[in-house]
């Protein structure tokens, strides 16, 4: 039939230029980053510097510097592999525990730059090989070490003082993964993971907290509390930028605004889509990434759940609409032929 | 005065003070369609849809959105998609049927001229059409301002720095277009203003005058015959219908534009509720932010052709090829010096010349999104002088053309 003809050449031509300035043209635009299956090894950081290394030498420039960092990155690794495998002991792990209380606890107040976050669900939230890496040396686990000339002036570098032996870190490990992975809301997981940096204004969310209730003094339209509160926000905010350098974006409708590819590519390795940022590695296991991703999603695609119910019922009742349609016409144009 | 009796009905009533039957008549009952059309002709009666779809989905949005530079965005995604009941969904359809209607307005043109739609008499058809076409993106890239993202800003930027006109410098003309430096409020209500007010209006009217035009030549057919509509409305209304070549618009061509339009609703619905965000660019969730520039800056989809032509050239000769792409499509019915109305496969080289183009413009499309960079922008440079080329030649093939 003609019109079929007709139709299928506009299908085809619009195919085409969809294809093309959709998935083939963002194809081209965006680096393909691998994504690791939140899987903490080191890989991508230990690619990173050797990338360095071949755009140094292409250049010409000296290399001795990038290569004792890449010695120093493989060999950290290496040993967060090996602790990895020591069977850690909780009870004894439990003492250990108290030193991260000495920063890590309710009210904790900002410290080096932010707020220590409460680690009531690190278990369950962080990766079992990346919380190894985190107390072993902070800075190399977070992929800022090129930030800190002594690894120890990172905020939580301290630790690197206090838990020295692999048994050590194995034990306290063993405890979080035992006694702090519990089940966790999305909200939690977004506090404790990310709360700290970035504000969520769609959720009311700041780096100091939910923001309350406003409640304006009936004789002078001003509300005290809340001004106390900005000034708290502003406080912290100013402390967060000066240490990331600049201030880490609101996060309210970021899941519109980056693929599902990108963020958590991004979460596990910022520095692989962003080469050069401020963000530290954030080391989230599968679980706790998928809760701070229907955080997310709660914030910036708050109805997906109610267009996801509509769509089809929609449809439907379009495609009845559509069959009384073709009737009607049969019915008109039959003395027509 | 006219002689008024009392009115024996509503209708009745009516009729007296408003002629409804015979508006009906002349707008509907006896208005004369070429029976040999295929469904590419029910594409203005899609268009006049999605126009009507733009319009109330627009009016709902409107009842929320704030046009002010620090309230905007959140009005936009907060407000509008989290607050209010079913926002979402007529802010999906506002921006999907945005980026549909121009997908249909191509489809439109480009049957329009396949079928030399705008020749012998229907030559102000087309050129009210060029007027929907260009007002219709001007609504849509002030549409595209208002939620003040970091593509509506920096596209702003982009799009009011080609007003300097390259080497004439007229700083003093972009200023007086955006009111300000830079893209800023003043940016923002003028924006809002066209896109909500003026534009619709012009829009409305310019409808208004494209159906007129269409009154007396009818609209083409399949095979471009010439039709005597007297005598083939004769034959309708002395009941030989089959043998007929016309029908009327109402019920004959309603019905089936009405088939068309459902299978139209069918998509787009799909699209709104499964496939929006090809029409609502991830960059645009970003807030405005003077000083950051996004990686890449594109246009939507629909405009990338024009800005293709604009870009692979040096500034000055760009612009002068990007006001060419601009006008040059106005000019179709008098550049296509060929005595036939009749379709492109009939027609010798102009059929070559129609493939040609459409394939180049979608090449352009591509193009305008992908980076200037390596083989893209040769490709982009070799596309455009195409398109130049293609129009210095119209003349001449279709003027070698022999009478069918
Ligand atoms: C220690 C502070 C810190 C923490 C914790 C943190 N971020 Fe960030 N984040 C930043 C900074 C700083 C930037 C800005 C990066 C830049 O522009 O280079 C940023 C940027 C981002 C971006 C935007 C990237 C872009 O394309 O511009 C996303 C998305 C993001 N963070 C997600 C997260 C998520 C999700 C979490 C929690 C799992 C998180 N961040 C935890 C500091 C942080
Ligand atoms: C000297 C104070 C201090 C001590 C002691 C300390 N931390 Fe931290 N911790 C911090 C600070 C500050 C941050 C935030 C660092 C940042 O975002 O750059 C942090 C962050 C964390 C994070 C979040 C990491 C991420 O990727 O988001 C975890 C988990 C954590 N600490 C676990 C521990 C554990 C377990 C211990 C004890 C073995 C501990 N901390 C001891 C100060 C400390
Ligand atoms: C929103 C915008 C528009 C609307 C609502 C609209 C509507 C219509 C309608 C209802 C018809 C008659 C039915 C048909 O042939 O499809 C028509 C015909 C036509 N339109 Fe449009 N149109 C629009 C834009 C345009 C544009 C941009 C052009 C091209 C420049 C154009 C060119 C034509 C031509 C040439 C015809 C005659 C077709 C023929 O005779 O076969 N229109 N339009």
């Amino acid at each position: 039939m003609r019109e079929l003809k007709i139709l299928a050449v506009v299908v085809v031509f619009t195919l085409i230029t969809y294809y093309l300035v959709e998935p083939f043209a963002h194809g081209q635009m965006h680096k393909h980053t691998e994504f690791n299956n939140f899987n903490y090894n080191g890989k991508s950081d230990i690619e990173e510097v050797e990338h360095k290394i071949a755009v140094a030498k292409a250049a010409n420039e000296p290399t001795e510097e990038l290569e004792k960092k890449l010695e120093e990155k493989k060999q950290f690794w290496a040993d967060v592999e090996k602790i990895a495998q020591l069977q850690g002991d909780v009870a004894a792990g439990e003492g250990t525990y108290a030193m991260c209380q000495g920063c890590h606890f309710e009210g904790a107040t900002n410290m080096g730059g932010v707020t220590p976050p409460s680690l009531e669900h690190a278990g369950s939230l962080y990766d079992k090989k990346y919380l190894i890496a985190l107390v072993k040396n902070p800075a190399m686990a977070m992929n800022v070490d090129h930030k800190f000339k002594d690894p120890a002036m990172h905020p939580m570098g301290a630790i690197m003082g206090m838990v020295t032996s692999d048994q050590d870190i194995a034990n306290v490990v063993a405890y979080l993964k035992a006694k702090k992975a519990g089940e966790v809301t999305s909200k939690e997981a977004f506090v404790e993971a990310c709360g700290r940096c970035h504000a969520d204004r769609y959720m009311k969310w700041t780096q100091v907290g939910f923001r309350p209730a406003a409640k304006e003094d009936i004789k002078t339209g001003k509300d005290i509390n809340m001004l106390k509160f900005e000034q708290k926000v502003a406080e912290e905010q100013k402390a967060v930028a000066e240490y990331m350098g600049k201030l880490p974006p609101d996060l309210s409708i970021i899941i519109r605004a980056r693929s599902e590819h990108f963020l958590k590519t991004f979460v596990e390795d910022p520095q692989s889509q962003l080469g050069g940022t401020a963000m530290p590695r954030t080391g989230l296991s599968k679980e706790g990434y998928e809760k701070v991703e229907e955080f997310l999603a709660d914030s910036g695609d708050a109805k997906r759940h109610e267009r996801a119910e509509l769509g089809p019922k929609v449809l439907i009742y379009l495609l009845i609409f559509a069959i009384f349609a073709y009737l009607w016409k049969k019915e008109v144009w039959r003395d027509l032929h | 005065m006219a002689h008024f009796t009392k009115a024996t009905s509503l209708h009745d009533w009516l009729n007296q003070r408003l002629a409804v039957d015979t508006l009906r008549r002349v707008l509907a009952k006896e208005y004369w369609i070429p029976k040999d059309i295929n469904f590419l002709w029910a594409m203005g009666m899609v268009l006049a849809i999605t126009f009507g779809l733009l319009l109330v989905s627009g009016i709902f949005l409107l009842m929320y959105y704030q046009p002010n530079v620090n309230l905007a965005f959140d009005s936009v995604n907060y407000t509008i998609m989290k607050e209010v009941e079913f926002g979402w969904l007529w802010r999906h359809i506002h921006g999907v049927a945005a980026s549909v209607v121009f997908l249909i307005i191509y489809i439109h043109m480009f049957t329009g001229i396949y079928y030399g739609s705008y020749k012998k008499g229907r030559e102000l058809i087309w050129i009210s059409g060029m007027l929907l076409f260009v007002t219709f993106s001007a609504e849509a890239f002030s549409g595209y301002m208002l939620p003040w993202g970091q593509m509506s800003y920096w596209a702003g930027m982009v799009i009011t720095n080609l007003f300097s006109l390259g080497d004439l410098h007229m700083n003093g003309l972009v200023e007086w277009i955006r009111g300000d430096y830079v893209p800023g409020q003043a940016f923002l209500n003028r924006f809002f203003m066209l896109h909500v007010l003026l534009l619709p209006l012009v829009i409305m009217a310019l409808i208004g005058l494209h159906f007129g035009t269409l009154r007396i030549p009818h609209v083409n057919n399949q095979e471009g015959e010439e039709i005597d509509f007297e005598e083939e409305a004769a034959k309708y209304k002395a009941g030989k219908k089959a043998e007929s070549k016309v029908i009327a618009f109402a019920n004959d061509f309603l019905a089936k534009d009405m088939f068309v339009v459902s299978v139209f609703l069918i998509f787009f619905f799909y699209l709104v509720f499964y496939h929006y965000d090809f029409a609502m660019d991830p960059v645009n969730f970003d807030p405005a932010d003077p000083l950051k520039t996004p990686a890449h800056i594109y246009p939507e989809w629909y405009f990338l052709w024009s800005y293709e032509i604009l870009r692979p050239f040096s500034t000055n000769v760009g612009l002068v090829a990007f006001g060419f792409a601009q006008v040059i499509f106005f000019l179709l019915p008098f550049l296509d010096k060929s005595p036939n109305a009749k379709p492109a496969h009939k027609r010798g080289l102009f059929k070559v010349w129609f493939w040609v183009m459409l394939v180049d413009m979608i090449i352009l499309t591509a193009m305008g999104k992908l980076p200037p960079e390596g083989i893209f922008s040769t490709i982009g440079l070799y596309a455009a002088l195409t398109f130049i080329g293609l129009w210095i030649i119209l003349p001449i093939i279709t003027k070698m053309e022999k009478e069918v």
